[in-house]
């Protein structure tokens, strides 16, 4: 018996040892590993604050830009004109509408460059020489739309001088803020020498500033002004996708969680349903693309680059992930629950609409703007059915022709003009970042709060 | 941290006396004259979770190669003091040990203990049967293969065998031993942790109510064991069943929120209980 | 008739039907009608139902047949050889009609037959739009009185009104497998269509991908899948060597090691990448990473193309992380605790524990997650429109520019709707090879999850 125990001792103490040998390298591959690990997390870190520093680096200077402070003289000599036709009694719509079409094309024949060029030249420092082209070329052309526009809203301008700030062109934008070498030769260069020399003495003498670009922010996309190419359009694009996918989506998404969660008999087909969600919820997004363009473009004829048919390719899109989190929701309820509000003798739906989802609300409200804030930063299935077509005009209607932000990124950033627009379309990445880190922020407070006053 | 703690628990045993008069902290002690030398020893153990105190200022002796069991009612700190002799409490976060563990009077919370080479000393088996999701061999093997016990695959085989036949568990699964560990059945399972635990070769085995998750059958098959296993192995058993306490330990020590009240042969705790609180336990007043 | 107004009329049916139910319910019960089964909301929900479901039908159906009839209403006043003749001149002919009819009028002449046909299209329109609502008004108060008249104590108005909730919970939970019908047959009916221009052979194991766009339409162009599949996958390896194993690393760390301030922060920061629109991934890899890659390229000697496979492929890594760390996250907490102190009894490091332990056991879990990270690598499209470089070329190198399958469909489709050539109908045929194999990975990896969660429950 004690030799047995003495045995046993003897082996304890051999095994003792080895353990106590391999000690040291168990604790540097335990170091190691760790070490691993913590540079894998720093390594995501990292790629964080990369992604975020380039974005808001290339993105800020684009949200200040040069405008030309200038007084700009409607002068009646350029502007002879009759006035804007009005409807006459008895006549047709579409006659009046002919009729305004002509006098529009009458206005636009005027010669606005004009009026934009001899503002300027009021300003030339004293002795210096520049041709119209020149001199122009540091305007953005939308500035004479512009003008034409103010004279249409208002005929009292006739005649009189106004200050107004305008909208410096994208070359005289690059040059001001170095975006372009200012090295190159003449032949690589955009602007003219001369036209380069007015925009630095204008810059120095204060009649070209800095200012916030509104523009990028209130305007539609233009192709031809470059300068004065803004967000509005693809923003109410991607504002009416949105209502369409809060109205669709939303109410219909947790109307299929609570059939499937809280009445579908565990059936065969209920599994088969559950399947086919989940499985929707990893298919590419570019296949609703597809979807959308063969169904809801070719054979139900929506109109081609429309918010509502976007809108509906987002809802199909949107509706599994919001299905899922619901059920997640749904079942995070205690059974208990459910129990005791069907043993006071209320019916399956008096238990879900009275008790559970009051309890699970603010998890599906959280779900809800998170599926939607997806489906704002959703691009590729939107190529498919056409909302990749350039708008001039902000939509004023679902059926309208529309794009969405991040298309209109994806548009920017194959502008050729790479010098101005790498610059804005990082700034319209950074209002389409801002707008889903407001909704996911909005989602976290509304969770809080009502979690909190529960 | 510890060395400063440990000075400063005979100030507060004498503060938590005086606050705490009516239940007396002073644990009741029958010495036996027959125990096994004592190599393994508490003393002035306080555990706190955050904020809470789980354990308040338990000082025992632990008898080698014999059972001492751990009873007393659920949360009064038994668990808890188990688990800080192999410190498993240390992967619990905001869990505060104090006071000393000695093993061989080396003090078991001293900074520059390996708490991997503790655990290979002092092995522990669960509540529930915990096998891992791999075949009886590799659960066996594991212990060894992570400690480089064996120096080559005979080696390991025959550690895997012993453990399994110190077990009693080898007849039942010889000629399925790279079938999964977790098709065994309940008491199985378990044997196959006590082999996993053995396979190491521990001193001391700490045993957290092995038996609460099995069926009266394999309950008694565990304490055959557990009592054959005791004369190599030292064995601190929590147990909530008396009647376990009684058929295998030698020594018994009972807790009564987070205190150590009594402790003494088991024998004597169970016939002749010097403490009230005790005596209410063992006749089922308190529970 | 304008929409806005229908709708408005049909709230007020549904509010009059209500208040109808609601008052005579409670009118029956204070008369002394006896104990009501139902309460009297529910009877006037009941009735407001029987109310505006037939009414709302019928406009239903002329909102989605309205235009086709009127259409061959002014086609059957038109002169006989404009309708033979068809196509532009026709449409333009029945817009016309359209216009004057709605007073709007046309501009330039109009024509005897134009100005006829408008006056008998508003005249139609008029009778027809009396028809249509008083049709549905007459129903919905029809049906209102009727189920007025229903209205006793016994009624189980309760009971019908959840059943009509639970049919309206039916359907919405149908949309999701109308959804997958529409995909499924979407792609395969355009797919057949294109396979009639192409041999399905020459298609699947083609090797030259070079779709010519051109009017003439048949045999130009060729269509072999191999060159793209190959673009996705050799960018779905690169994609998946990035992100594997820092995601898993990374659900490691802050799930066993990090404390846990430290994860409440790093945890939403990383998942932050999961939030970011693909299309911002893209222009951060033309811009920042393909850049940065042909100059380090460039440094140690090494000929990388600022758009190639590599860079596509790092971005899509970098954007897959989040995916593989949150998943592996989840799946490493349902371990149980039991194993890990079983393992680390045994005296196991924390490491030993994690290798030898918690990823055997959560190995099936994490495979599925990977597999569905594949599947999200394989289908997705800005990244690799804006920085693959776009050359379907079958070549291995990884530094040249590739293409994916989902490069093609959107040059193939993008600004064309017109469904005819082999051109735009390919995209569909790519489209169902991409469906096809995200299918498979999708179903397979959801079933490993799942059989791996109920292992643990």
């Amino acid at each position: 018996m004690s030799d047995l125990s003495n045995q046993t001792k003897a082996a304890g103490e051999d095994r003792h040892a080895l353990v106590r040998k391999g000690l040291a390298r168990r604790h540097r591959t335990e170091w190691l590993f760790r070490a691993a690990g913590l540079t894998a997390v720093i390594l995501a870190l990292g790629f964080v604050a990369i992604l975020f520093t380039t974005i808001v680096s290339k993105g800020l200077p684009a949200f200040q830009q040069a405008y030309i402070s200038a007084n700009v003289q409607f002068d009646p000599e350029l502007l002879n004109l009759d006035p804007a036709p009005e409807r006459q009694a008895g006549q047709s719509q579409a006659d009046f509408q002919a009729q305004s079409f002509a006098w529009q094309r009458e206005l636009a024949m005027l010669n606005w460059n004009a009026l934009v060029e001899a503002s300027l030249r009021d300003l030339l420092p004293i002795g210096f020489e520049i041709d119209s082209r020149q001199l122009l070329s540091i305007v953005e052309t939308s500035e004479r739309h512009r003008l034409r526009e103010m004279f249409v809203a208002d005929p009292s301008l006739l005649g009189q001088t106004v200050p107004v700030e305008m909208l410096a062109s994208a070359n005289v934008d690059n040059w001001l803020k170095g975006t372009i070498n200012r090295e190159l030769g003449d032949a690589q260069q955009q602007l003219s020498a001369p036209a380069r020399q007015l925009a630095d003495e204008f810059y120095e003498n204060g009649v070209i500033h800095m200012g916030f670009a509104w523009a990028l922010l209130t305007n539609v996309d233009s192709r031809s002004a470059p300068a004065s190419a803004g967000l509005a359009g693809a923003f109410m694009g991607s504002l009416y996708m949105l209502l369409i996918v809060i109205v669709l989506a939303v109410p219909i998404g947790v109307a299929s969680a609570i059939y499937l969660e809280e009445f579908a008999p565990k059936s065969r087909l209920t599994d088969f349903i559950e399947v086919n969600i989940n499985n929707l919820a990893a298919v590419p997004s570019i296949v609703f693309g597809l979807l959308g363009a063969a169904v809801f473009i070719n054979y139900f004829r929506l109109p081609l680059s429309a918010p509502l048919a976007g809108g509906l390719v987002l809802t199909l899109m949107t509706l599994p992930t919001i299905i899922i989190a619901t059920r997640a929701a749904l079942k995070g309820v205690p059974q208990s629950l459910r129990q005791a509000a069907l043993g006071l003798g209320a019916s399956r739906s008096q238990m879900v609409f009275h008790h559970i989802l009051p309890v699970t609300f603010p998890s599906i409200l959280t779900a809800s703007i998170i599926g939607v804030a997806q489906a704002l930063g959703e691009t590729a299935p939107l190529l498919l059915i056409g909302m990749n077509a350039f708008v001039a005009q902000i939509p004023t209607s679902p059926m309208d022709q529309a794009t969405a932000l991040p298309v209109q990124i994806f548009l920017w950033n194959g502008n050729e003009n790479r010098n101005f627009f790498e610059a804005r379309t990082s700034a319209a990445i950074m209002v389409l970042l801002g707008l889903m880190i407001s909704l996911n922020a909005i989602a976290i407070f509304l969770r809080t709060y009502l979690e909190r006053k529960k | 941290m510890n060395q400063v703690l440990t000075s400063r628990s005979a100030l507060e045993m004498s503060a938590t006396h005086s606050k705490d008069a009516l239940a007396s902290h002073q644990t009741v002690r029958t010495p036996d004259p027959d125990a096994h030398p004592s190599r393994l020893r508490a003393d002035g153990v306080s555990v706190f979770y955050g904020d809470k105190q789980a354990l308040f200022d338990v000082s025992i002796d632990i008898p080698e190669k014999s059972v001492s069991a751990l009873i007393g009612p659920s949360g009064c700190g038994k668990s808890t003091f188990l688990r800080c002799i192999n410190r498993m409490n240390d992967t619990i976060e905001g869990c505060k040990v104090t006071g000393d563990i000695t093993l061989d009077g080396q003090n078991l919370y001293d900074g520059n203990l390996d708490v991997v080479e503790l655990r290979a000393r002092i092995g522990m088996v669960f509540q529930k049967p915990n096998p891992f999701p791999k075949s009886i061999f590799e659960n066996v093997a594991y212990g060894p293969k992570i400690h480089g016990l064996a120096r080559n695959k005979t080696d390991l085989e025959e550690i895997v065998v012993t453990s399994l036949q110190k077990a009693g568990l080898f007849e039942e699964v010889k000629d399925r031993l790279h079938s999964p560990g977790t098709g065994l059945s309940g008491g199985q399972q378990q044997r196959l942790c006590i082999a996993r635990a053995m396979a190491v070769g521990p001193e001391v085995i700490l045993m957290d109510e092995p038996c609460s998750a099995l069926d009266p059958i394999a309950t008694a098959i565990i304490e055959e064991l557990i009592d054959e296993l005791r004369s190599n192995y030292t064995i601190v058993i929590v147990t909530h069943s008396m009647q376990q306490a009684a058929r295998v330990s030698q020594k018994t020590a009972f807790f009564h929120l987070g205190k150590l009240i009594e402790e003494g042969p088991t024998e004597a705790i169970f016939t002749n209980p010097r403490e009230k609180r005790t005596q209410d336990y063992i006749t089922g007043r308190i529970g | 008739m304008n929409s806005l107004m229908i709708a408005a009329i049909l709230l007020v049916l549904l509010g009059l039907a209500y208040q109808v139910g609601w008052s005579r319910s409670r009118a029956l019960a204070t008369s002394g009608g006896g104990r009501f089964h139902s309460r009297f909301h529910y009877h006037g929900a009941l009735v407001a139902i029987w109310a505006v479901a037939p009414a709302a039908l019928i406009l239903g159906l002329w909102a989605l047949f309205g235009q086709t009839v009127s259409a061959s209403y002014v086609q059957s006043l038109l002169p006989v050889e404009l309708v033979s003749a068809g196509g532009n001149p026709l449409a333009t002919a029945i817009s016309r009609v359209r216009a004057l009819a709605s007073g709007y009028g046309v501009a330039g002449e109009v024509a005897d037959y134009e100005a006829a046909a408008a006056d008998a299209l508003a005249r139609f329109q008029l009778i027809v739009t009396l028809i249509v609502v008083g049709s549905a008004a007459a129903c919905g108060i029809l049906a209102l009185l009727f189920a007025r008249r229903r209205i006793t104590p016994r009624l189980r108005a309760r009971n019908q009104v959840e059943r009509a909730i639970t049919l309206l919970l039916v359907a919405c939970s149908a949309i999701a497998i109308l959804t997958t019908v529409g995909i499924v047959a979407s792609l395969v009916s355009e797919a057949i269509r294109f396979f009639t221009f192409v041999n399905p052979l020459d298609f699947f194991f083609g090797t030259v991908w070079n779709p010519v766009f051109s009017s003439t339409g048949g045999g130009s162009g060729r269509y072999g899948l191999l060159p793209l599949l190959w673009g996705t996958t050799m960018i779905a390896i690169i994609a998946m060597l990035v992100a594997l194993p820092i995601g898993l690393m990374t659900a490691i760390y802050l799930n066993q090691y990090a404390p846990r301030g430290v994860r409440a922060v790093v945890k939403p920061i990383v998942e932050i990448l999961a939030g970011i629109p693909t299309i911002v991934y893209g222009f951060f890899a033309l811009t920042t990473v393909g850049p940065f890659l042909s100059g380090f390229g460039a440094m140690i000697g090494l000929d990388i193309r600022g758009t190639s496979a590599l860079t596509a492929g790092l971005v899509m890594g970098i954007m897959i992380i989040p995916f593989i760390s949150s998943l592996s996250d989840d799946i490493l907490s349902q371990v149980p605790t039991s194993l890990r102190d079983g393992s680390y009894g045994l005296g196991a490091t924390q490491s030993e524990t994690i290798r030898r332990v918690l990823l055997p056991a959560a190995l099936p879990g994490i495979v599925g997650a990977f597999l569905l990270a594949v599947s999200r690598a394989i289908g997705e499209t800005m990244i690799v429109v804006l920085a693959a470089g776009n050359s379907p070329v079958l070549r291995a190198n990884p530094l040249e520019p590739t293409s994916t399958v989902t490069v093609s469909i959107v040059n193939q489709l993008t600004g064309d709707t017109d469904f005819t050539g082999p051109q735009s109908l390919v995209a569909f045929a790519l489209g169902l090879t991409l469906f096809v194999i995200t299918l498979c990975l999708n179903v397979v990896a959801l079933y490993i999850v799942r059989r791996f969660r109920e292992q643990y429950d």
